[in-house]
């Protein structure tokens, strides 16, 4: 397949060789990222009102970091060698470095933070079921029945230790994402220090609108009211999220063109014309300037409810949207211009090729179809009556 | 000496070895080759290239390096007057059948040949997850490609373009400064055939290797030295316009 080049790139160069997996990527860690932080909103700051998407926001978090290493894995020449990062990594490598922040922030703080949640419900659930599901919920609880008080104490203080551990794990998390990116000096789209910086700051707004979304829709589904004080808050957290994310992506432009260094030409270049329908119309006035305005007219402006819940599910959508853009632009766009600065190539995207378009559809779905699981197993409405419905008493002292 | 059923026991699986090796065209031992001796480097004599593509088509050779793909490459440069930001660069097919006559008659041209700088602080070893690329003790950046994972994360990282993914292998792959020939006192496959000398293989750590009269008395520099990668590839005359 000829790709078409414009201008001289080196002969290497003219094949891409980050896919659209790649984009997925730091998109599905983000949404992780976000959604925690959203969750630890309520445990960590005593934010009450976004309390009834608490538990929401760690089974979405949850659903997406396990399909994070998919793309990852998808795109290596040799898949099966993929466990040789965790058993010889090479210690110099951003790349080999993130599989232990992955399985970190996994194992140590989201699954912990979650069973500790749930184990009350769990327990009830094992003693309340039967057949098979009474023993998947008995393994759940992993041995420890024991739901008295002064243990249920002790696991809302070890998860509100988690909790504190895990902001600063969420942070690493998507900045060390932002590092693979930013610490690669061969390339200047990439190769800057506010990298890790404002992926934390989208990976926010990302994972804060996702969960947003997710609530009200899940909440329309359920024919449930949705909380309007909560959805007020969450929109006002996005906001304000994505008015420091905006104000740090223009700060990094405004340095770039204030510099204006060998690349600079090069890349004004790429932005105004292969980058221009991604980057200037989806990312920046659709995906960013469009929802900013939005949620910024429901602060200044007494909206009715009906309104509100209508701006909230617009901008929000608009904002993963641009979110989506703006990791397809760092990605994709950093690989479009040649590093001799002197030529363009193009990307083609397959579609039912290992990395096309059709896979990553799949790959999107897929997160989406875990939550639904994970929302069947453990409830997390606050409605749900904490499965205490079904009838069952807590057994105190039991273990 | 008969050869009994111990014997045979013992023999069988040492040819099963040995033969394994055969097969795999694996090179025989460099006995009196030492490591610690050797700082591999090369010089590029631009003024001496013709641009005839005749390392390109030895490398390819050499290496069963895969159409469409280049370990090394010589690029022509036409610069006109002072725009020496702009210049005008072509390298049809890594310029591996030479290049067509030029026709643009103001300015300067010129061929540069590119290959792997084995930088001695090279960014696609420092990046890379398993350790499969790596600096050997005399100065060559080399990748293992039975322990490559194919994440591509070392092609993005060097900043000449000197890396791609195989097809056959699904590995990384680059100018391995042939190896498997200098460790037996030949020298590459490029300079063997370059019938100018501009490439020229050289052992910084021979004293009595040419290069160090030459470094001595020509102005030399290495590509994108801001990159700080400690470039071992010396180019000679080189024009400020190349990158």
């Amino acid at each position: 397949m000829q790709i078409p080049v414009e201008g001289f790139m080196y002969p290497n160069e003219v094949e891409l060789q980050w896919s659209v997996l790649i984009v997925l990527y730091p998109f599905i860690t983000g949404l992780v990222a976000g959604a925690f932080i959203l969750a630890s909103l309520e445990r960590v700051f005593r934010v009450q009102a976004v309390k009834p998407t608490y538990r929401l926001a760690l089974l979405t978090a949850l659903s997406f970091l396990l399909v994070a290493p998919l793309p990852l894995q998808l795109h290596l020449g040799h898949p099966e060698r993929s466990l040789e990062m965790y058993l010889t990594p090479h210690r110099s490598s951003a790349m080999a470095m993130f599989g232990f922040v992955y399985l970190w922030y996994l194992m140590a703080v989201l699954l912990l933070e979650i069973w500790l949640d749930y184990r009350r419900d769990i327990v009830l659930k094992a003693q309340s079921s039967t057949g098979l599901a009474r023993l998947f919920y008995r393994a759940l609880t992993l041995g420890s029945s024991n739901i008295s008080q002064r243990s249920l104490q002790i696991d809302e203080r070890l998860g509100y230790f988690i909790t504190l551990v895990g902001i600063p794990s969420a942070f690493l998390l998507h900045g060390y994402v932002g590092f693979i990116f930013g610490s690669v000096k061969a390339n200047p789209w990439w190769s800057s220090p506010l990298m890790p910086i404002v992926f934390i700051f989208s990976a926010m707004v990302s994972g804060i609108a996702a969960v947003m979304l997710l609530y009200m829709a899940s909440t329309r589904l359920r024919a449930r009211q949705i909380d309007i004080r909560c959805v007020d808050k969450i929109a006002q957290y996005l906001l304000y999220t994505f008015v420091i994310d905006f104000s740090l992506e223009m700060l990094d432009l405004l340095q770039r063109i204030y510099e204006a260094d060998e690349s600079f030409r090069s890349l004004d270049f790429m932005v105004h014309t292969r980058l221009w329908k991604s980057q200037v119309i989806i990312q920046i006035l659709l995906g960013t300037l469009t929802p900013i305005a939005l949620l910024g007219l429901t602060q200044v402006l007494k909206l009715t409810e009906t309104a509100r819940k209508r701006i909230y599910a617009i901008a929000g959508s608009l904002t993963v949207i641009g979110i989506f853009a703006m990791r397809w632009n760092v990605v994709i766009g950093g690989q479009l211009f040649s590093k001799s600065f002197l030529g363009y190539t193009t990307y083609k995207m397959g579609f039912a090729t290992r990395e096309g378009l059709l896979t990553a559809i799949l790959l999107m779905i897929l997160p989406f179809t875990i939550l639904w699981v994970l929302v069947k197993l453990l409830p997390p409405w606050p409605d749900a009556g904490s499965l205490s419905a079904s009838g069952a008493t807590p057994a105190h002292g039991t273990s | 000496m008969d050869i009994t059923r111990r014997h045979l026991l013992v023999l069988l699986p040492a040819a099963a070895v040995a033969w394994k090796f055969v097969l795999a065209g694996t090179p025989g031992a460099s006995p009196n080759y030492k490591l610690s001796e050797h700082w591999w480097s090369m010089l590029i004599d631009i003024p001496k290239c013709i641009g005839c593509g005749s390392c390109v088509r030895a490398c390819a050779e050499e290496n069963d390096v895969p159409d469409g793909y280049f370990r090394t490459w010589i690029e022509r440069y036409h610069v006109a007057d002072w725009k020496i930001e702009r210049p005008e660069v072509e390298s049809p097919n890594g310029g591996k059948q030479g290049f067509p006559p030029n026709e643009i008659s103001d300015g300067k041209n010129f061929f540069v040949p590119k290959l792997c700088n084995h930088c001695a602080d090279s960014p696609c070893t420092q990046v890379c997850p398993v350790g499969a690329t790596f600096v050997t003790p005399d100065g060559v950046v080399l990748v293992d490609k039975t322990y490559c994972l194919g994440c591509r994360y070392c092609v993005q990282a060097c900043p000449y373009g000197c890396r791609f993914i195989n097809p056959k292998t699904n590995t990384a792959e680059k100018c391995s400064l042939c190896y498997h020939r200098i460790t037996k006192g030949l020298t590459t496959a490029c300079c063997e055939v370059c019938p100018t000398g501009a490439r020229q293989l050289a052992d910084l750590k021979n004293p009595k290797d040419p290069i160090h009269e030459f470094l001595k008395t020509h102005t030399v520099q290495v590509l994108k030295p801001h990159m700080a990668t400690g470039a071992k590839v010396f180019y000679n005359g080189m024009d400020g316009s190349v990158r």
